[in-house]
C-alpha cells in the first residue's frame, strides 16, 4: 500500500509502547489516520492522551512499535537513521514549542537551515513570499536573542514552510505565547494552508488554536475517538469536555 | 556542604575524568621522573659496589694539575707487595679500546665504555668458555661483546686502540657473578699484558693502577693507610668503597641533571594542565550556576560557595594524585626496563623504589595545581547573585577589556624579565619571563579569538556543518580562548627551539661556505664524548703528497693550563695554510709559521686576557715537567671559525697527552674536483674506520645534523604538554556538546546527518586547535627570534626561520583537532533527537 494521491501523511494500525513488563506505558493503542493534502488539521486531547507520541511516529523521529507509517509516497516504518533523517529534512517540517532556533544562526540562516544542510539552493521568490507572510522582512540579520517569543516561532513557521515539505508538523507552537502572538502565529499557518496549499498538522491542546484547523482529531489514552471538521472554539471545547464519557473504541 | 559537594561531583564523572586526566599526566610525568632516577641511581651504586667488588684497596698515579700522571713502574707493585697487611698487589693495564663488527663497522654503545684490560685471572671475571690469552694474538671477550658483535671462540675481532686496527683470534669469553655477560652494558676486551701495555698504554712495562687485597685481619681503611704511608704522596691511594662511591656519585650526579630536565618538562606539561582545570571548572561553575545560585538563595555564603567549588578541587586534585603516582611509578618502572635493555645498557636493575621525593611532590604538586586552577572559577562563582537562579546561565558575554589589559601589562612583564634575563644571562628570569608572557598571551587570546577564529574558520566553512563549528567555536571566546592557549604553550616552546636551531644552522652553514676555504675535512667520531677518534702524524704527511692536494693541515688538541685557567690548545702543523683556510686575517703582528715558544690567539681571547703581541704567557702542558714561556707572536682578528683556542707550534704536540692528530683539512688543487681527491684520501684511513674524510657540505650537514636529534628531543618530551592540551580540546568540546544538547537535537530534526553533526564538531575543533597553534607559532617565532638576538655574540648571526616545520605543526594543530573531535563528535551524532529535543 501506498499513500493515494491527497493524502499527505497516513497512520496505519500504530501501536506505540514505552518500556516493557508490567512497566510499560501504550501511549497509542492502533491508530489509524489519514492526514489529507492541503489541509490544516489539529491533534487535540488532554494531556498525556499520546498527541505528541503520535506526531512523533507520524514525523521519523521514532519509530512504532507496530502498525505502518507514511509520509508522502514514502514508507517512513522499517527506514534507518539516515533515510529518515533526510526524510525530516526533505518531506516535513517541524515546529516545536519552543527553542526552534540555533542562536548562533541568524533569522535569515535559520530559515534556510534545512534547504543549507541538504545543500539546496533556496527559492528566492518563495523566500520572500513566506518572510513576507509571516513579516518578518526587517528581522532576517537579527540573531535570535534579538527576537520576541513570537518572532521566534514565525522564524520557525517560515524555516518550516521554505523547503516546501509535504507536511509541517507543529507541537504546541503557541503554547509558549501570549494570545496576541500566538494568534498570529495560527493565522500564518491557518493562511499557509490556505493559499499556499501546505499540509500542516498541529498538536494543541487549546481549543482556540484548534479552532483554526480545517479538521480537528481527538485523542484519548491512545486511541482517535472523535473528529470534527472545521469547529469553531466553543464546538472544540465541548467536544473536550465530553471526551471523559466517550468510550475509546480500538479503531481497526 | 560537604555532602552537596561529594554529591556534585559524583553527578558529573565524565568532566571530572577529563579534567583530572590533565592533573594525572602532569603528577605522572613528575613521580615518573623521580622514580626513574631514583631505580637508575641505586642500580649505578650497586654497579659500582659489584665493580669493586674485590678491591680492598686501590694505588693510582696522581695527577698533577694540568699534567699526565706518569705511569706506575713494577717497582711500585714490588712497593705496595712489600706492606705488610697486603695479602696480593696486582698491576693493572686499561684503556680504551673499540671493537669493529662483522660489518667493518665500528661497535658503539649508547655510553657505556669500551676498554681493553691485561687478563691476570684475578679480577671478577670468570672464564665462561675458552680459555685464557697466551700468545700476543690472542684475545678473550667479555661476554656482551660477544653476544653484541656475535663473536664465537675461535672467532677474529679487529679492534682499534691507540694503534690502528689490529686483528686477533678470539681464545675465549668472559662473564661476571651470576653469569652476567657484563656489569653495565660495557664493551671489554682482555689482552696478555704486554699486549695490554703496548696497546692500551703506549709503553712496555707500565700500569695504569694496582689492585691491591688485604690479608686476614686486615681493614681496609687501615691497609689504606698503610700503603699510603709507604708510596707517599706521588699516588692516590683509595679503598673499594671509596672508589664505587665516587664512580656511582658521578653518574649520579649526571642522572640528578637528567631527573631536573625531565621535571622541567613536567613543570610545562602541569602549566598547561592548570589551563585545561581552569577551563572545566569554569564551564562546569557556568553551568551549575543556578545550583550554585539555589545554595546561595537557601543562605550558603559567599564564603561557604567558593569553599564548596574548592573543596571539589581538592577532591579532585587527591584522586588524581593518587592515580598520577601509580601510574608515574608504573611508567617509571617502564622507562627503567627500556633503559636497561633496550637502551644498550644491559644494567642490572635494583628494585624498583618509590622515592618519598616522588610522594611528596606528587601530592603537592596535584593538589595545589588542581586548586590554584579552582580559585578563579569559585570566585566568581561567589559572586553569582542569588536572583540569577531564576534566568537562563549568566551572562556568558562579559566584556573582555579587563582581561585585556591585565594580559597586556602581565605580558609586557613577562617580556622585560626575559630582556634582563638574556642581558644578564639568567637562567630563572629567562623561564620565568617565558611562562609570565606565556599567561599574559593567554589573557590575550579571547580578544584575539574573534578575529582570528572567524578568519581560520572561513576557510573551513564551505558547508552548513562547518559553518555552524566555526560560529559555535567563536561562541565562548573565553572558553576557545583558554583551550587553544594550552595548545599554544607546547606549540611555541618547540617553534622558539625550532628557530634557534635553524638559526644556528644557517649561520653554520654560511660560514663554512664563506670563510671556511677547505675542500676536504677529516675528523675522527666521537667528537661529541670528548674522547674523539686521531690519527697519527705520518698520515697527514701521505695526504699533503696525494695527488691533488694543494696543501693539508692538521692539529692535535689538549687543555693547557695558564695559572688556574684550563685553556683549549691545538698544535697547528702549518700555520700559513690554516690562515688561508680559515680565511684569518692579522689584527697584529704578521701570521707567520710558529717558532717554538710562540703563540698565536684570537682577538676576543687576547682583549679578554690582556695579552698583546710580544706579551709573555706561561703555560703547563700535559707532559712537560715544568711550565714553559710562550711569546705571542699574533694576534688574529675575531674569526667564527677558529675561536676559543690558543695556536702552539706543531712542536708542542708532542707534550700534549696526545700528539696524534684531531682534525684536518684539504684544500684542493684547482681544476681538481675534491670528490676525486677524497678517494684517494679515504684509503689512507682503512686501517682507522672511526675516521671520516667529508667534503665541506657533508661536514656541515653532519655538523648540524646533532641539532635535528636535539630537536626530536625536545618534540618527545613536549609531547606530553600537547597531549594534555588535546585533552583540553576533547573537553571543551565533550562540554560543549552537553551544553548543546537541545540545538543537536533541533539540528537532527531538521535533518541534519550523523556525519555533517560530526563534521560539525571537527570543524569547531580544528578552528580551536589551528588557532592555539597559528599563536604557538606567533609566540614561538617571537621568542626564537628574540634568542637568536640575545645569542648573536655565540655565533648565531644570521635568523633563519623553520618554515616546513611550522607548516608541519599547523597541519599536525588540524589534525589533532580532528582525533580530539572524535569522541565528542560521536557522542553528538548518537545522541537521541526526541531525548535531545526534551533535554532540560
Ligand atoms: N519517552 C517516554 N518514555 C516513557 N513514557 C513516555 C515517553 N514519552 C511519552 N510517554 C508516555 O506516553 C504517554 C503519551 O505521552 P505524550 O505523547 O507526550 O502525550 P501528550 O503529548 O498528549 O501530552 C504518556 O503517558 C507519557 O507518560
Ligand atoms: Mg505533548
Amino acid at each position: 500500500m501506498s499513500a493515494s494521491d491527497g493524502v499527505a501523511a497516513r497512520a496505519v494500525d500504530v501501536w506505540k509502547s514505552y518500556g516493557s513488563g508490567d512497566a510499560a506505558v501504550t501511549a497509542l493503542a492502533g491508530v489509524s489516520v489519514d492526514l489529507e493534502k492541503s489541509r490544516f488539521t489539529a491533534i487535540m486531547g488532554p494531556s498525556g492522551s499520546g498527541k505528541s507520541t503520535l506526531m512523533h511516529c507520524l514525523a521519523g523521529l521514532d519509530d512504532v512499535t507496530s502498525g505502518e507509517v507514511w509520509v508522502g509516497g514514502t514508507k517512513v516504518t522499517g527506514l534507518k537513521d539516515r533515510g529518515l533523517t533526510e526524510l525530516r529534512r526533505d518531506k516535513v517540517g517541524f515546529i516545536f514549542q519552543q527553542f526552534n532556533l540555533l542562536p548562533t544562526l541568524t533569522a535569515e540562516e535559520n530559515i534556510t537551515l534545512p534547504l543549507a544542510i541538504g545543500g539546496k539552493k533556496v527559492d528566492k521568490a518563495w523566500f520572500d513570499v513566506v518572510v513576507d507572510t509571516v513579516g518578518l522582512r526587517d528581522r532576517l540579520t537579527h540573531r535570535p536573542t534579538q527576537l520576541s517569543g513570537g518572532q521566534q516561532q514565525r522564524v520557525a513557521c517560515a524555516r518550516a514552510l521554505v523547503s516546501r515539505p509535504d507536511v509541517v508538523f507543529a507541537d504546541e507552537p503557541t503554547g509558549n505565547l501570549d494570545s496576541q502572538s500566538g494568534a498570529e502565529v495560527l493565522g500564518f499557518l491557518q493562511r499557509s494552508a490556505r493559499e499556499f496549499g501546505q499540509t500542516i498538522v498541529m498538536v494543541t491542546h487549546d481549543p482556540n488554536a484548534a479552532s483554526y484547523a480545517d479538521r480537528v482529531i481527538f485523542l484519548k489514552d491512545g486511541h482517535i475517538v472523535r473528529e470534527l471538521l472545521s469547529p469553531s472554539a466553543e464546538e472544540v471545547l465541548d467536544t473536550m469536555k465530553h471526551l471523559d464519557s466517550v468510550v475509546a473504541v480500538p479503531h481497526v | 556542604m560537604f555532602k552537596a559537594t561529594i554529591k556534585s561531583l559524583l553527578s558529573r564523572k565524565l568532566r571530572l575524568v577529563l579534567s583530572a586526566l590533565a592533573v594525572v599526566l602532569g603528577v605522572m610525568f613528575v613521580s615518573g621522573s623521580f622514580v626513574l632516577t631514583d631505580t637508575l641511581q641505586r642500580s649505578f651504586t650497586d654497579l659500582f659496589s659489584s665493580a669493586f667488588a674485590n678491591v680492598d684497596v686501590s694505588v693510582a698515579p696522581k695527577a698533577e694539575k694540568g699534567k699526565e700522571p706518569e705511569p706506575l713502574t713494577p717497582q711500585a707493585i714490588a712497593d705496595v707487595k712489600s706492606v705488610p697487611g697486603v695479602a696480593s698487589a696486582v698491576g693493572d693495564v686499561q684503556g680504551s679500546a673499540r671493537p669493529i663488527g662483522k660489518n667493518g663497522k665500528v661497535i658503539t654503545t649508547s655510553g657505556s665504555p669500551r676498554f681493553g684490560f691485561n687478563w691476570t685471572g684475578t679480577g671478577q671475571e670468570k672464564i665462561r668458555e675458552g680459555k685464557a690469552p697466551a700468545a700476543e694474538n690472542e684475545v678473550v671477550l667479555g661476554g656482551y661483546l660477544a653476544t653484541t658483535g656475535g663473536f664465537k671462540v675461535g672467532d677474529d675481532i679487529s679492534l682499534l686502540t691507540l694503534e690502528p686496527k689490529k686483528t686477533f683470534k678470539v681464545t675465549g669469553i668472559y662473564e661476571y657473578a651470576g653469569g652476567r655477560d657484563s656489569l653495565g652494558g660495557e664493551l671489554s676486551v682482555a689482552f696478555t699484558e704486554p699486549v695490554a701495555q703496548q696497546l692500551l698504554l703506549g709503553k712496555k712495562d707500565v700500569f695504569s693502577g694496582i689492585t691491591v687485597t688485604a690479608a686476614q685481619g686486615t681493614s681496609d681503611d687501615a691497609l689504606r693507610d698503610a700503603v699510603a704511608a709507604k708510596m707517599g704522596s706521588g699516588y692516590d691511594v683509595k679503598t673499594g668503597a671509596v672508589l664505587a662511591k665516587e664512580q656511582a656519585d658521578q653518574i649520579n650526579e649526571g642522572l640528578k641533571f637528567f631527573n631536573y630536565v625531565l621535571l622541567g618538562f613536567a613543570g610545562i606539561a602541569l602549566f598547561v594542565g592548570i589551563f585545561i582545570i581552569l577551563n572545566t571548572f569554569s564551564i562546569i561553575v557556568a553551568q551549575r550556576t543556578r545550583e550554585l545560585a539555589l545554595l546561595r538563595s537557601m543562605g550558603a555564603s559567599r564564603g561557604q560557595v567558593i569553599g564548596s567549588v574548592v573543596l571539589e578541587a581538592l577532591v579532585i586534585g587527591l584522586i588524581a594524585s593518587i592515580v598520577g603516582l601509580g601510574a608515574g611509578i608504573g611508567i617509571g618502572a617502564l622507562l627503567a626496563k627500556i633503559f636497561s635493555s633496550v637502551g644498550g645498557t644491559n644494567l642490572q636493575l635494583a628494585g624498583i623504589g618509590v622515592p618519598m621525593s616522588a610522594i611528596i611532590s606528587s601530592f603537592a604538586v596535584g593538589m595545589i595545581v588542581t586548586v590554584i586552577a579552582a580559585v578563579m572559577p569559585a570566585l566568581r562563582a561567589s559572586r553569582i547573585a542569588p536572583v540569577a537562579a531564576m534566568r537562563e546561565a549568566a551572562t556568558p558575554d562579559r566584556p573582555l577589556t579587563k582581561i585585556t589589559i591585565t594580559g597586556a601589562l602581565v605580558a609586557a612583564a613577562g617580556g622585560t624579565s626575559l630582556a634582563f634575563g638574556f642581558n644578564q644571562a639568567s637562567l630563572p628570569l629567562i623561564f620565568g619571563g617565558i611562562l609570565v608572557a606565556f599567561v599574559g598571551v593567554a589573557l590575550l587570546t579571547p580578544i584575539l579569538s574573534k578575529p582570528m577564529v572567524s578568519l581560520i574558520g572561513r576557510l573551513l566553512s564551505w558547508s552548513m556543518p562547518g559553518l555552524l563549528g566555526r560560529r559555535n567555536s567563536a561562541r565562548n571566546p573565553r572558553r576557545t580562548a583558554i583551550t587553544a592557549a594550552a595548545l599554544m604553550v607546547g606549540i611555541s616552546l618547540i617553534t622558539g627551539v625550532s628557530v634557534v636551531l635553524t638559526s644556528a644552522t644557517k649561520s653554520i652553514e654560511k660560514l663554512a661556505t664563506g670563510q671556511l676555504q677547505t675542500d676536504l675535512i677529516i675528523s675522527g667520531e666521537g667528537q661529541m664524548e670528548g674522547q674523539a677518534a686521531t690519527f697519527k702524524r705520518d698520515v697527514l704527511t701521505k695526504i699533503e703528497k696525494t695527488d691533488g692536494v694543494k696543501s693539508a693541515v692538521g692539529w692535535s688538541q689538549d687543555g693547557v693550563l695558564q695559572g688556574e685557567n684550563q685553556l683549549f690548545a691545538v698544535g697547528v702543523t702549518d700555520m700559513p695554510a690554516m690562515a688561508t683556510m680559515f680565511a684569518l686575517k692579522p689584527k697584529s703582528g704578521d701570521i707567520k709559521p710558529l717558532k717554538d715558544g710562540q703563540l698565536a690567539l684570537p682577538e676576543e681571547m687576547a682583549a679578554e686576557k690582556g695579552w698583546t703581541v710580544g706579551s709573555t704567557v706561561t703555560l703547563q702542558l700535559a707532559k712537560a715537567a715544568a711550565p714553559q714561556n710562550y711569546t705571542v707572536a699574533f694576534i688574529w682578528a675575531k674569526s667564527q671559525v677558529l675561536q676559543g683556542a690558543l695556536v702552539l707550534p706543531e712542536s708542542a704536540s708532542a707534550q700534549f697527552r696526545s700528539d696524534q692528530i684531531a682534525q684536518a683539512f684539504v684544500q684542493v688543487s684547482s681544476g681538481v674536483s675534491a670528490a676525486d681527491v677524497q678517494k684517494r684520501v679515504e684509503p689512507l684511513f682503512a686501517d682507522n674506520p672511526e675516521i671520516t674524510v667529508q667534503d665541506r657540505s657533508a661536514f656541515v650537514k653532519q655538523t648540524t645534523s646533532q641539532f635535528d636529534t636535539v630537536l626530536l628531543m625536545i618534540q618527545i618530551l613536549l609531547a606530553l604538554a600537547i597531549l594534555i592540551a588535546v585533552l583540553g580540546v576533547i573537553n571543551t568540546l565533550a562540554l560543549s556538546v552537553i551544553e548543546r544538547t537541545r540545538e543537536l537535537g533541533l539540528l537532527r530534526a531538521v535533518g541534519m546527518r550523523r556525519s555533517q553533526v560530526m563534521r560539525m564538531i571537527t570543524v569547531e575543533s580544528v578552528v580551536i586547535s589551528v588557532f592555539g597553534a597559528v599563536l604557538g607559532l606567533a609566540v614561538g617565532l617571537a621568542l626564537g627570534i628574540a634568542t637568536v638576538q640575545a645569542l648573536k655574540d655565540q655565533g648565531i648571526s644570521e635568523i633563519g626561520l623553520p618554515w616546513m616545520t611550522m607548516a608541519q605543526y599547523l597541519v599536525v594543530a588540524a589534525f589533532v583537532g580532528v582525533i580530539a573531535a572524535i569522541l565528542p563528535a560521536i557522542r553528538a551524532a548518537r545522541l537521541n533527537v526526541l531525548d535531545a529535543i526534551a533535554y532540560e
